[in-house]
């Protein structure tokens, strides 16, 4: 059965492996044809930042990984926007081009047409 | 209703565990299925042979073990976390020349993949310490 599931990632991408974590348990779903959202939310949206530099603390760098999710179908992801601005950033800082920057009624409502939410 | 948990908190270092614990607890005493417990990220600490809490604290890999025996419930450890975590049942110690092997009885080792397919079987897929 193909389900609708939303990947919620809300923390920044280093420091803790929560993001990577996020992005193999994406990578299998996505091997699973499922249907996948992925949502950048919070200090999320930092894992998105162009000129991610881990090698000097022996990290493989997210950011060199992100943009290979369209050649695994992952081709809904999504940015919330308040969270961005929060933070001084703008979509120009994205290392993504095709994403899609979502208020906080839209957030609302992609939330709603999932049948599961995975939160990390 | 058909339910999974996933459980990325370690034990006595977070809450999720625990609450994950009661959680499925209330919902199979309320007689909905549990269909699967997957631990994830830290959460793979659960299913260690070898934590030994104070007499006076909660034995959550006991607890889970109990929960298991009586309702017939799936306590999968996702292999890729458990493996750095150094936590490996006899074939995984072998096959990494490890000197021990201490996944606890009842616990399974397993990929991603049955995460994925929790979400596919299940009405409710709740998630503790995201």
């Amino acid at each position: 059965m193909r389900r609708q599931l939303l990947f919620i990632n809300r923390h920044s991408p280093y420091g803790e492996s929560v993001a990577r974590d996020a992005l193999d348990a994406v990578m299998t779903a996505a091997a699973y044809d499922q249907h996948i959202s992925l949502l950048f939310l919070d200090d999320g949206v930092f894992q998105l930042l162009v000129g991610q530099a881990p090698g000097s603390i022996a990290q493989k760098s997210l950011g060199a990984s992100l943009p290979a999710l369209p050649l695994y179908e992952v081709e809904d992801i999504y940015v919330h926007l308040g969270s961005l601005q929060a933070r001084g950033l703008s979509p120009e800082d994205l290392i993504l081009e095709s994403v899609t920057l979502l208020d906080d009624a839209a957030v609302q409502a992609l939330r709603a047409r999932q049948d599961h939410i995975l939160s990390f | 209703m058909k339910f999974a948990i996933a459980v990325h908190g370690a034990p006595h270092t977070s809450q999720a565990s625990a609450s994950a614990y009661r959680f499925a607890r209330a919902l199979l005493d309320e007689g909905h299925e549990l269909y699967r417990v997957f631990f994830y990220r830290d959460g793979v600490h659960n299913g260690s042979a070898l934590a030994a809490p104070p007499q006076d604290e909660q034995d959550l890999t006991a607890d889970w073990q109990t929960l298991a025996r009586t309702h017939n419930v799936d306590l999968l450890v996702c292999i890729a976390a458990a493996l750095r975590r150094g936590i490996l049942n006899a074939d995984e110690a072998e096959r990494y020349a490890k000197p021990a092997a201490n996944l606890a009885q009842g616990f399974e080792l397993g990929g991603l993949g049955q995460l994925v397919d929790a979400a596919v079987h299940v009405d409710r897929l709740i998630t503790f310490g995201a």
